[in-house]
């Protein structure tokens, strides 16, 4: 191990890490919103809704991300008079916002399974009570369901967030310069595959590991109520003095 | 030049690809295999490190699944491929020989699948095997089983059992992973669609057709996975 050599490819390799933040936190929230948005279609009982959303989560999930990634940004090339003519040229031109594109799309499809899963697991006795007190629709879903359903997702949705960090790294191959690009590049240049391995993966970890810690903070925040109350100080007690 | 249609160009006639992209999807299968079995081997080991080992080997246990599910895939297989050809340089020139030797790709991409769902395949080990009832490992040693013939006969058996469900989720993972060993130039699913899309100009046409190909195996696969967990749950009493 040299350890020269691993401190400059540190320094290379962290500059890679704002756009590998940026990809991930980027689609993640526009990936959560499309999520709630097909988790509500698969559950509202109207087939013309749920056929879409079923088969949207099916394809979306059994095939590689490099695939969807490649179909967006060379595949759309082959449409690109088309494209053109629209106006959305300059989207697909850019691969960014083709990485983005595909990253929110396909956490979109985990995502919503795991918002449904959310959603479904809220205690129906909640929703009834919240029914007798007089609430329905909006409301009920403000108060009542999505808050619930939020605090059961949190944990899946979590790991959801690190696999998306993780997956950011194939948007190296369409030539992004995030912390996989950058690494990906020195090892070609200098044949060092171990060092500059170890230095990324460690990059990786720290981010995942601070991501996590977040997400727990985040989790007991949410959850007073399961927190055990706080411990009555033990006092010297005067009695027998 | 006559624009070929899409069955023309994804079909089997004189102009078609279509045996190309079957041979590539031979090769993704064939890979993704390969990286699933070394898996396994893989993850048995480390959870039996988990479950039985003392504290170093379980730290280094706990250790490697947590690094290597919490790295991109794409940087391990950059590892095997590079960091094999390296190896593989050095020694080339204690023979003499000099400049780049490279790794198969295809051994370097099944390790690098291996390696990354062993660490998957562990915990869907040890998942299983502490379903297995504590009763039936007791009364295995009372009977005098020595530690091999109780894995063989009460372990493994069980632990498969409860095991599938999880190895299908960690197979699909593989089979998507395989995609990935396309950078270092297998000629696999996707790798041969890009030399297709290249050399025909038609990108959309060969990656939509991969990604049906992809859902094919996917659909296939799940039906084999399902039928080998009704098989293997046959002599269990069912709830309900």
């Amino acid at each position: 191990m040299d350890f020269a050599f691993m401190q400059e490819a540190f320094l290379r390799l962290i500059a890679g890490v704002p756009l590998t933040l940026n990809l991930a936190f980027t689609s993640i929230a526009f990936g959560a919103i499309f999520a709630m948005l097909l988790a509500l279609m698969r559950m509202s009982n109207i087939k013309v809704l749920d056929w879409p959303a079923q088969a949207y989560v099916f394809v979306f999930r059994g095939t590689p991300l490099l695939v969807q990634i490649f179909l967006i940004y060379y595949g759309l090339g082959q449409f690109r008079p088309t494209l053109d003519a629209l106006g959305l040229w300059g989207f697909f031109r850019e691969p960014y916002w083709c990485a983005v594109l595909a990253l929110t799309m396909n956490t979109a499809a985990y995502g919503s399974e795991i918002i449904r899963g959310g959603l479904q697991a809220v205690p129906h006795h909640q929703v009834e009570a919240a029914r007798a007190c007089g609430m329905s629709g909006f409301l009920l879903f403000r108060r009542i369901i999505f808050p619930i359903a939020v605090r059961q997702a949190l944990p899946a949705y979590g790991s959801e967030i690190i696999l998306m960090v993780k997956a950011t790294s194939l948007a190296s191959v369409i030539t992004m310069m995030e912390v996989t690009g950058l690494a990906a590049k020195m090892i070609s240049q200098t044949f060092r595959a171990v060092e500059v391995f170890v230095v990324a993966g460690v990059i990786y970890l720290v981010m995942n590991f601070i991501i996590t810690r977040i997400i727990m903070a985040i989790e007991w925040w949410l959850s007073p109520h399961l927190r055990r109350p706080p411990a009555i100080e033990p006092r010297l007690e005067a009695a027998h003095v | 030049m006559q624009q070929l249609s899409y069955f023309e160009l994804v079909g089997f006639g004189p102009n078609g690809w279509g045996w190309a992209l079957l041979t590539a999807t031979g090769m993704t299968i064939a890979v993704a295999t390969c990286g699933f079995l070394a898996g396994a081997i893989v993850g048995t080991f480390v959870a039996w490190g988990k479950i039985g080992g003392n504290a170093p080997v379980r730290w280094l246990a706990d250790g490697y699944t947590t690094i290597l599910r919490g790295i991109p895939d794409l940087l391990v297989i950059y590892l095997f491929y590079f960091g094999g050809s390296a190896a593989l340089g050095a020694i080339g020139s204690l023979f003499g020989a000099d400049g780049f030797i490279g790794v198969p790709a295809f051994a370097s991409g099944a390790m690098a699948i291996g390696i990354v769902s062993g660490a998957y395949q562990a915990e869907v080990f040890r998942g299983a095997y502490q379903v297995v009832s504590r009763g039936e490992l007791e009364a295995a040693r009372s009977v005098g089983m020595h530690r091999w013939l109780m894995f063989r006969r009460i372990i493994a058996p069980q632990v498969l059992r409860y095991a599938i469900p999880g190895l299908g989720n960690t197979w699909q993972l593989v089979l998507k992973e395989s995609a990935l060993i396309s950078v270092t130039g297998l000629v696999e699913l996707l790798r041969q669609s890009q030399v297709a899309a290249g050399s025909t100009r038609r990108p959309f046409d060969f990656y939509i057709t991969a990604a049906m190909l992809y859902l094919v195996i996917t659909v296939v696969s799940t039906y084999f996975f399902q039928r080998a967990e009704t098989y293997s749950l046959r002599g269990m009493r069912r709830a309900s």
